[in-house]
């Protein structure tokens, strides 16, 4: 069926990471702006005054235990969200279809809009870092396993986000699922706490949650400390990675909300 | 001779039942410059979205230069640029960017695909507008970035969706030379439109669709010469309060001083005139009515929809 050449489909996946990463910073009041505010927000205010009170955990200031979280947070918010709102935004003024007619294959069109939620999300995941300096110490217990998680967490929810444009008919549809679902699931992951902290029952229910092991993992990478097994946050983050792309997939064959 | 593009039987039910294509068979050949017409509704998009692969058919094939859209779905594409109906590109986007960019989408390295962007974009006067971002541009500069976006990778067959839709005559008329023009080197053309003189301009073949089926698929040559009627618009230097009483014409009185005449193959322009200059109406000028095609393209339609919408095809020398 494929007679196309892989320095095609890089061509074409470069192109499509270009347009996102254009997209994304020819907008950077809406894309990258307000995150940065957010976040020195939640240092000043949960770090800072009200973390001065709480005492260590794990070790650690408070602030240096929320600044893990708070980058993670940044990330797979910023991943979600730029493929959520570029492929809806294609698809509702159907721009979309310029790459539906090209021969760019299903796969590539998918990893082309992961990349731009990955590009977005790293992105700000720095600026973010950049701005805990200013509040925090500077910690790196893995670098490997920090850069490992962030990747992978990044390509989950970008996944995520294509798979909610995909299925979105108007724009309340691409604020629903972060609002109602991905926001709760972010706070009761434990960036701001440690599970330890919570009720045995409440405990086992945290473990359902996907992003506890995505914060974890990924405080284990900056501090040392998690509240899950390493080995296992990263095997669920891979196997949701693999969930996700086998979906969207899926999806793009079907053609679901995009050819009649 | 190579054919472009062929369909065969060619189905499609939406999901909501509704049967746009009910059994459609078309051939194009290569270099042809092809309309293909009918009123809203009638199938031509639909036709023009499995084509492109925009919408999935339920029964029959398409083959692209003898290749199935199906099975070679990515060499097909590469012969293939398609002009929607609507504009369908990114308005915040600068008018180069979008054409590099539907460049990189066929594999076009960024160095090629920009200066094939400059070259179409200069070809269809929207250089000076390169750098600027698409929402700017007249709805007539849209249409044609349109077709400079479908023309970037040079495909082989252009289908174009209602080109010149809103445009005005200017720009629809140098459009057409462009159109002519890439046709004459060589690049196969299928054209649906509104404007049946644009079809009559452009087209040497033409198939006709009406309820998902094709009413008429000749050459228009042929097609023209079935026309058995044509008609006249006489200004006159005599006012006149109610339309003149030929006998054997057909006469419509547009205003006081313009009379619209029927003149069938059989009768003579000389009659008209001496049955004028006999009621003391004298003629200031005549020119034949344009859209030809439109009284044809009418008058098949109600044809066929005393045939119940069954197929009354002309099978011309196409």
């Amino acid at each position: 069926m494929s007679g196309i050449s892989t320095a095609y489909k890089w061509i074409a996946f470069r192109t499509i990471v270009t347009k996102e990463v254009r997209r994304f910073t020819r907008i950077w009041v809406q894309t990258l702006v307000p995150p940065v505010i957010t976040i020195a927000l939640y240092f000043v205010i949960f770090g800072n005054l009200i973390g001065s009170r709480i005492g260590s955990m794990g070790g650690y200031t408070y602030m240096e235990f929320i600044v893990p979280g708070l980058i993670m947070m940044s990330v797979v918010n910023n991943s979600y969200a730029n493929v959520v709102s570029s492929f809806f935004s294609q698809k509702f003024q159907r721009s979309i279809e310029e790459l539906l007619v090209s021969p760019v294959p299903n796969h590539v069109i998918l990893l082309g809009f992961v990349a731009g939620g990955i590009a977005r999300g790293l992105c700000v995941g720095v600026i973010a870092t950049v701005i805990a300096l200013f509040f925090s110490g500077v910690h790196m217990h893995n670098l490997f396993i920090t850069v490992l998680v962030v990747l992978l967490a990044s390509t989950v929810f970008s996944l995520g986000g294509f798979i909610n444009a995909v299925f979105a008919r108007n724009f309340d549809d691409i604020s629903i699922v972060p609002t109602f679902i991905l926001t709760p699931l972010i706070y009761l992951g434990g960036v701001f706490y440690s599970v330890e902290m919570l009720p045995g029952f409440w405990q086992v229910v945290a473990q359902a949650n996907p992003i506890f092991y995505m914060i974890n993992a990924f405080r284990y990478g900056v501090l040392g400390i998690s509240d899950s097994h390493l080995g296992f946050s990263l095997m669920m983050l891979v196997g949701f990675t693999l969930a996700l792309f086998a979906v969207s997939m899926y999806l793009l064959h079907r053609g679901k909300g995009l050819r009649n | 001779m190579t054919i472009a593009i062929s369909i065969r039987d060619l189905h499609k039910t939406y999901s909501n039942g509704h049967r746009a294509l009910n059994g459609i068979s078309l051939d194009v050949a290569q270099g042809d410059f092809f309309a293909l017409l009918g009123a809203n509704g009638a199938g031509k998009s639909t036709t023009i979205g499995i084509i492109s692969t925009l919408v999935r058919k339920t029964g029959g094939t398409v083959e692209v230069f003898g290749q199935n859209v199906e099975t070679h779905t990515y060499e097909t594409k590469l012969d293939l640029g398609v002009v929607p109906q609507e504009i369908n590109f990114n308005l915040f986007e600068k008018v180069f960017d979008i054409v590099v960019t539907q460049g990189g989408y066929y594999g076009m390295p960024p160095k090629l695909a920009k200066e094939r962007a400059e070259k179409y974009l200069r070809q269809l006067g929207l250089w000076d507008k390169h750098n600027q971002q698409a929402r700017v541009l007249s709805g007539g500069m849209k249409r044609r970035l349109l077709i400079a976006r479908a023309l970037v990778h040079e495909p082989r067959l252009l289908i174009l969706d209602e080109p010149t839709a809103g445009v005005d005559i200017e720009l629809r008329r140098s459009t057409w030379e462009f159109l002519q023009q890439i046709n004459r080197a060589g690049t196969t053309i299928i054209l649906t439109t509104h404007y049946l003189e644009e079809a009559e301009n452009l087209c040497r073949n033409i198939a006709m669709i009406d309820k998902g089926e094709i009413v008429v698929n000749t050459t228009m040559k042929s097609l023209l010469q079935t026309l058995n009627q044509e008609l006249f618009v006489l200004d006159t230097h005599t006012h006149m309060t109610a339309a003149p009483e030929l006998p054997g014409f057909e006469v419509n009185m547009v205003d006081e001083t313009t009379l619209e005449i029927g003149v069938t193959r059989q009768q003579s322009l000389n009659d008209v005139f001496a049955l004028l200059s006999a009621r003391n109406i004298s003629v200031k000028s005549m020119r034949n009515k344009s859209n030809r095609l439109e009284q044809l393209f009418v008058s098949l339609l109600n044809e066929s929809g005393r045939r119940g919408g069954t197929a009354a095809t002309h099978n011309g020398a196409n």
